[in-house]
């Protein structure tokens, strides 16, 4: 059927306002901890307080037989290792024969109340016997007599080694008039969503096994509940109710998860647990702690030669989503420009300490910080403009990366121009007084991982199905998990645009395996790209049966009938027509309700060589973004007082959304700038609360001006990219930059809290080598 | 077996009364006792505002409040904010601004706002600021919710 004239669009580019608002602002909206099944247990887990442990005896005789207590699991119940990639499982849902940081999982108890729950773990028995502890990752990459894990490389502590080569690196430094090189730290950070970790499992006499848990990927928590429990995936179902944020800390399986299922289980009675605020960070999953040293090389004009880095990266005690970070600390250094050489040696490292994983932006962070330092140098180098430096490497619209990404659209000039000109640059860079200044950072980021984690059955990424019944409504099932980035009103608005009905006619089923078509989650800033495909191809299939219907009442061809407002009407007839609702009444006679399918699977896309699809993505995002700030050198204390946010999406389709997105990104990225760290005395985690992990506060929050000037991606939905991630990573070193411009002072060392800018001063006072001031 | 006794609350303008140990956390009154799950659990310590209610119409930490201190006073929770399905005008711009992203710290802010404007309807940026420093958000940046705030005031934004 020929696919009718899409009119302008009349909700998508505007601001949407969220569907579920007005239940999150009246405290309706469900979180896993509101909801109480009858009989409901308390569940409770044992954590180690060793750094790394050999379990000799762990006994709970005692514990099983105190009143009130219902079941004290321990490891061997259920040893089935899991883990979110399908390459290195090596987690369990409590540690059998060995602990391996503080805090991992030793036992779990069911009982009738918290109290007796608390009192059941203190009553297990357990004999340890230390093994060597291990607190930093650069150490440990030797062979070790007791490695973390067995399958360390060479029997050293590494995880995953990453070594690439594209170009001639060693030529480029020959060739090159000047080079940079910055070698840089960054502590650890977490995600610190407000909503701890929370999930409810109830095993039925039926024989299915119910879980609702707080996490951002039901699906892959659904195949690993599968795998570990030995139960098939259809005798298991997953609910997603609201999170309460994610940020990435949701989108492993995470230990816990299974350990509740597997007390229901024990038990046959519902079982809860809710994490305390301690746990939340114990069980991490955040930001890798990370050593780069990045080298680049550049020739007289400014045209960048090829970039040379090494990164060590600290696993903590899993693997976790790793071997990508692994990559991605190395090819996100790519974009946005054009690079004719780039070399790569990573390495991620076990520690005992919590496990790191994905966070926001993911192996993107701290590699574009140390080489937009860089250029930031460079350009000084060469006495070019930072923003020259930058546009004459642009990566153009349609091009190819060395390492063979395909790039499609890209507006980053655009960005540039856009952020160059409205934050003033010209009469403020170099030209601010002492104290103050402006800085630039860059950014690229995927458009959504394009390839899935499991390849097994061969599937989309993500299906949607939408129902419309006799009543009006047009009902959506999907997987996707709305964590609170509005992806909800995304799929209802794309909906309801392509249909051309009121948005309220639309209900957003909860996510639910046994109703909701499987969408592999929210990662990878994947969401808006694969979902809004799949979203706006079934709404297409359900837009030409009532066009059909239409056709049917009015007698006019098909063709010559378009898309009104909660009305299809005839072209230049706009008086001949039929409402939504005569049309779907038309419609519906024979078969009942109308249902429709749309589905989204990435194109086949990047190279063939080992790690080839690290990094490749249907599309990417691009920021250029400009920071101002104020130092007080007596104190070291800094503000930042504006950002101007460049951003690249393609075309926003909920401006409300995008705009919370950066904003929230720049947040998060001042964050690990100005303070936040998981600061650690060895391998004890020593701030494990919202007191101590100092999130920015209202008043640290810069004005913040969002410039959306990304032309349509010709394969986004909409021509829509991501808007989730790629955000963040411009904040850092845009704040960097701009902080050498106001003192002449360079970080290296992140977070940059007071004290380490008074030490950078004194550092340039006393060495005449350093800048001198405007 | 611990002791109870019958609290009598005045919760959202409803005389309630409750048997309790006089251990009895509000928070857990509140969310466990009767239900009233608006008021959310974020750290248990007083760390991050989303377990906000009003004591007398003062923002205050149901999760670092003995219920029993409650006794007499008025406690008004999320759930007393909105009058049946007609949201607060704090709640309505909060909706429209973007104001509430994953949700779970909203409770709280709408609650700290609603207080500020209730004693300053004109209150400066400067003092929404100040008003929710006791509430974190880890999705918004704060920025749309000083927004909101701001759009709530009698008379609008500006």
């Amino acid at each position: 059927m020929a696919t009718p004239r899409q009119p302008e669009l009349r909700l998508l580019g505007g601001a949407i306002p969220y569907i579920e608002g007005p239940l999150k602002v009246s405290g309706r909206a469900e979180y896993t901890d509101d909801m109480k099944r009858p009989g409901m247990l308390v569940g409770k887990l044992l954590r180690a307080p060793w750094p790394h442990a050999r379990l000799v005896r762990v006994d709970a005789t005692k514990a099983r037989a105190m009143p009130g207590v219902f079941a004290v699991l321990t490891g061997e119940r259920y040893p089935t290792p899991f883990g979110v990639l399908p390459i290195t499982k090596d987690e369990t849902a409590i540690a059998v024969d060995r602990s391996r940081y503080i805090g991992d999982i030793v036992a779990a108890v069911a009982a009738q109340d918290e109290l007796t729950a608390e009192r059941a773990l203190a009553a297990v028995e357990i004999d340890v016997e230390p093994l060597p502890e291990y607190s930093d990752p650069r150490v440990g990459r030797e062979r070790v007599d007791v490695p973390i894990h067995e399958k360390g490389l060479n029997h050293s502590n590494i995880q995953k080694e990453v070594v690439q080569h594209f170009g001639d690196v060693d030529a480029a430094f020959r060739a090159a008039t000047a080079t940079v090189r910055v070698r840089a730290s960054f502590a650890g950070v977490t995600h610190a969503f407000t909503e701890p970790q929370c999930t409810i499992a109830e095993a039925t006499p039926d024989g299915r096994l119910t879980v609702w848990s707080s996490t951002q990927v039901p699906h892959y928590l659904h195949r690993a509940l599968s795998e570990v429990l030995g139960l098939p995936m259809h005798r298991i179902r997953v609910v997603k109710p609201e999170v309460g944020g994610g940020f990435g800390g949701k989108s492993d399986p995470l230990p816990h998860e299974i350990a509740c299922a597997a007390l229901a289980l024990e038990t046959g009675r519902p079982v809860k647990i809710l994490f305390d605020r301690d746990e939340v960070f114990y069980t991490n999953h955040g930001r890798h702690p990370t050593y780069n040293d990045v080298r680049i090389a550049a020739d007289a004009e400014g045209n960048l030669l090829g970039y040379d880095i090494e990164a060590v990266i600290e696993g903590g005690a899993w693997s976790s989503f790793g071997t990508v970070t692994t990559y991605y600390n190395g090819v996100m250094a790519m974009g946005p420009y054009l690079l004719p050489s780039f070399r790569y040696k990573g390495q991620r490292v076990f520690t005992n300490r919590p496990p790191s994983g994905a966070m926001r932006a993911h192996g993107g962070t701290n590699i574009r910080y140390s080489v937009e330092v860089g250029l930031d140098e460079l350009a000084e180098k060469l006495q070019l403009d930072p923003f020259d430096l930058r546009s004459r490497n642009a990566l153009p619209p349609n091009s190819t990366t060395i390492n063979e990404f395909r790039v499609t659209s890209t507006s980053f000039l655009k960005c540039l121009e856009a952020v160059r000109e409205r934050s003033g640059w010209a009469d403020k860079w170099r030209r601010l007084p002492y104290g103050q200044g402006v800085g630039l950072g860059c950014g690229f980021y995927i458009s959504g991982s394009n390839s899935p984690i499991h390849f097994t059955p061969k599937m989309p990424q993500c299906t949607v199905h939408l129902k419309a019944d006799m009543d009006g409504g047009i009902t959506v099932h999907c997987m996707q998990a709305d964590i609170g980035q509005g992806s909800n009103t995304l799929l209802a608005a794309i909906v309801a645009e392509v249909v051309g009905v009121s948005l309220d006619r639309i209900h957003v089923s909860p996510v639910d395996s046994d109703v909701t078509p499987v969408d592999i989650g929210s990662y990878s800033s994947r969401v808006t790209f694969m979902m809004g495909n799949a979203a706006r191809k079934a709404a297409e299939g359900l837009r030409d049966r009532l066009v059909e219907a239409t056709h049917q009442l009015t007698g006019y061809p098909r063709e010559a009938i378009r898309v009104g407002v909660e009305r299809f009407e005839v072209e230049h007839r706009p008086d001949i027509g039929a409402t939504y609702m005569e049309a779907l009444h038309q419609a519906i006679q024979t078969t009942g309700a109308l249902q429709s399918t749309g589905a989204y699977t990435s194109p086949p896309v990047g190279g063939t060589f080992k790690g080839a699809r690290a990094g490749t993505a249907p599309a990417y995002s691009f920021a250029a973004y400009v920071a101002q700030v104020s130092v007080d050198d007596e104190t070291g204390v800094y503000d930042v007082e504006k950002v101007w946010a460049a951003f690249d999406c393609g075309r926003p389709l909920n401006r409300l959304a995008v705009e919370g997105q950066i904003h929230g990104s720049i947040h998060m990225g001042l964050g690990q700038f100005m303070g936040e760290s998981m600061d650690y005395r060895g391998t004890r985690l020593m701030n494990p609360s919202l007191l101590d992990y100092k999130i920015i506060m209202p008043h640290q929050m810069p004005e913040v001006e969002c410039l959306l000037v990304g032309a349509d991606d010709p394969e986004g939905p909409f021509g829509a990219k991501e808007a989730g991630e790629g955000p963040l990573v411009a904040t850092l070193p845009a704040v960097a930059n701009a902080l050498y411009d106001a003192i002449g002072v360079r970080f290296y060392d992140l977070p940059v809290t007071p004290d380490r800018v008074i030490k950078g001063l004194d550092r340039r006072r006393t060495d005449s080598r350093l800048w001198k001031g405007h | 077996m611990t002791t109870q006794r019958v609290l009598r609350l005045a919760i959202n303008g409803q005389p309630v009364e409750v048997p309790s140990p006089p251990e009895r956390i509000l928070l857990d009154l509140l969310r466990e006792d009767l239900n009233l799950t608006g008021t959310k659990r974020g750290c248990d310590l007083g760390t991050c505002g989303c377990c906000t209610v009003l004591l007398d119409g003062r923002p205050t930490l149901s999760c670092l409040t003995l219920a029993t201190l409650a006794e007499g006073r008025a406690i008004t929770t999320i759930e007393g904010i909105s009058s049946g399905t007609e949201l607060h005008p704090v709640q309505k711009a909060f909706v429209e601004c973007g104001a509430t992203q994953c949700g779970f710290c909203t409770p709280g802010f709408v609650l700290s706002a609603v207080a500020l404007l209730r004693d300053h309807p004109r209150a400066s940026r400067g003092e929404v600021v100040d008003a929710i420093s006791g509430n974190l958000c880890r999705c918004t940046g704060y920025t749309k919710i000083v927004e909101a705030i701001l759009a709530a005031r009698p008379g609008g934004p500006g």
